[in-house]
């Protein structure tokens, strides 16, 4: 299926995780994106059966699976499938920049507010996993210089549609929640977020790349 | 009108089927029933076909009235049975007469009790599920007073009364539970195992259906201050947050996290957790990481 180059992937570790889950420490984010595909690719040709296949920042959760030292012994020799950028369209999403820490971002990272909602949109990010609440990304492809801590005190309740920052993520909440990330934007229509009646519900799954785009009101 | 309506719907009454397990890759926990097998049998004892929803209670039972003839099944938590205010058997297939009312009684063991109806419970669904999610809000939201839920169809057989009263496992003040290590016991101090064997954990009043918090010895990290990558949760995960009190996870739990799991216990310890009351002891019987983790 992949033209993409092999890699050893000797990097892939397997830890039990109960009696019917191994969770594959893989090292990298990119480790990790590339054994969730190749574990997504083999669940659907019918060479892995797995309840859920959960993806994290450097693993990935294989849970539900009937004998799990059969994958754990198959993992050490696995080829990870480096596939190139997916194909198509970032999805783009339009936003404000006019969070209420976005003043305080500006000042940690020592530019205007202005600059800082260009630097924001001006980078493709990708969705590396889903957590904290259904439809909620993280997105990854911030710069190191650009990563800021979480809030000292988080908020008791962030708007929906909310746009934040928080270490080497960026995110978008799909509801109304508390949260310590850093508000920077308001996403002009957060409800495409997260839709039980689309397929699939979330906007932004795992290796989802998008796009902000400022928009003035 | 083919619809049951809840009169007292107790501190805490939720409509409960198999969950929605697969979807963690999204960010949506597995909920349903979180004594998974009185949930069946409860079911199974009204005639229904594996997987219908019904009624979870908390604690302290719920009333509810019937819009059209139905059978129903009190399982779970032993509880008194009442119909229109005379006594009717837990366990078994009780008939209710359209208007008649049930109460199903607080638990007198155990936390939750199962109200299965002939037919299985309507609710919303969400993503194919029609439990109620505490952590998402997926699913319909926890019943109140005067709610309404559409009844299935009624079954062509009733089920029969059984001759032996339903299995109920029995809680006692005290659960066992078998405690499969990792994936990060490596996080904790050599000593967090023979902890984990000697120590005794109590639940937590502060305690749902997304995860029994424990209080007990304290589970201490090789170094506290390192942080762990967010990563997928099993189901019955034991995480361990900074203050080294663990919380033993259920069925509504966060499909990911950013605290090291020290051990996963396996579904009849997540059936049995899901009855313990605040006060409930908990031990565990650690088991070695199989053979395949240690290599390399």
């Amino acid at each position: 299926m992949s033209t993409g180059r092999t890699t050893a992937a000797h990097r892939l570790r397997p830890l039990p995780a109960g009696p019917r889950g191994i969770l594959i420490d893989c090292g990298t984010t990119a480790a990790a994106r590339a054994c969730y595909r190749s574990l997504q690719n083999r669940r659907m040709s019918g060479l892995l059966e797995a309840e859920d296949l959960v993806p994290g920042a450097t693993t990935v959760l294989v849970d539900g699976v009937d004998e799990p030292e059969l994958l754990a012994a198959e993992l050490p020799g696995w080829p990870l499938a480096e596939e190139p950028e997916a194909a198509g369209e970032a999805v783009e999403i339009p936003v404000c920049y006019d969070g209420p820490d976005l003043e305080a971002v500006a000042a940690l990272w020592g530019v205007s507010t202005d600059a800082v909602a260009d630097i924001h949109s001006g980078i493709e990010y990708e969705a590396a996993f889903c957590g904290f609440s259904p439809g909620f990304a993280y997105l990854e492809g911030l710069p190191e210089r650009y990563q800021v801590p979480r809030r000292e005190s988080p908020r008791t309740k962030v708007p929906a549609g909310s746009v934040a920052i928080a270490g080497p993520y960026t995110g978008v909440y799909p509801r109304s929640s508390p949260g310590g990330w850093q508000l920077i934007a308001t996403m002009t229509n957060p409800g495409r977020l997260w839709n039980e009646h689309r397929e699939p519900a979330a906007l932004l799954v795992p290796g989802t790349r998008v796009r902000f785009a400022a928009v003035r009101v | 009108m083919s619809h049951i309506e809840i009169l007292r719907a107790g501190v805490l009454t939720t409509c409960q089927d198999a969950g929605r397990p697969g979807w963690g890759h999204l960010a949506v926990p597995p909920s349903g029933a979180a004594d998974h097998p009185s949930w069946r049998l409860a079911n199974q004892l009204a005639g229904n076909p594996t997987g219908a929803c019904a009624l979870e209670t908390t604690l302290n039972g719920a009333t509810v009235k019937a819009h059209r003839n139905v059978t129903v099944v009190v399982g779970g938590a032993p509880c008194a049975v009442t119909v229109d205010g005379r006594p009717e058997s837990w366990g078994q297939p009780v008939k209710l007469q359209a208007g008649s009312v049930l109460d199903a009684g607080p638990a007198e063991v155990g936390v939750r009790s199962y109200l299965a109806f002939s037919g299985g419970l309507h609710p919303k669904s969400s993503l194919g599920s029609h439990s109620t999610c505490l952590l998402s809000g997926l699913g319909p939201a926890p019943l109140k007073d005067g709610d309404t839920i559409p009844l299935g169809p009624s079954l062509a057989h009733p089920p029969l009364p059984t001759q032996w009263p339903a299995p109920w496992a029995g809680i006692g003040e005290e659960i066992v539970m078998k405690l499969h290590l990792g994936p990060r016991l490596e996080w904790f101090r050599p000593e967090a195992v023979a902890e984990l064997t000697r120590g005794v954990w109590t639940v937590s009043e502060h305690s749902n259906r997304i995860g029994l918090r424990l209080e007990g010895p304290e589970l201490k990290r090789v170094n506290p201050g390192a942080e762990l990558p967010s990563e997928g949760i099993a189901a019955g995960a034991l995480q361990v947050p900074p203050n080294g009190q663990p919380i033993l996870f259920g069925a509504d739990h966060p499909t990911t996290g950013g605290y090291p799991v020290v051990g996963v216990v396996g579904p009849e310890a997540r059936a049995a957790g899901a009855q313990a009351r605040p006060g409930t002891r908990i031990r565990f019987v650690p088991i070695p990481m199989p053979h395949w983790s240690k290599r390399g």
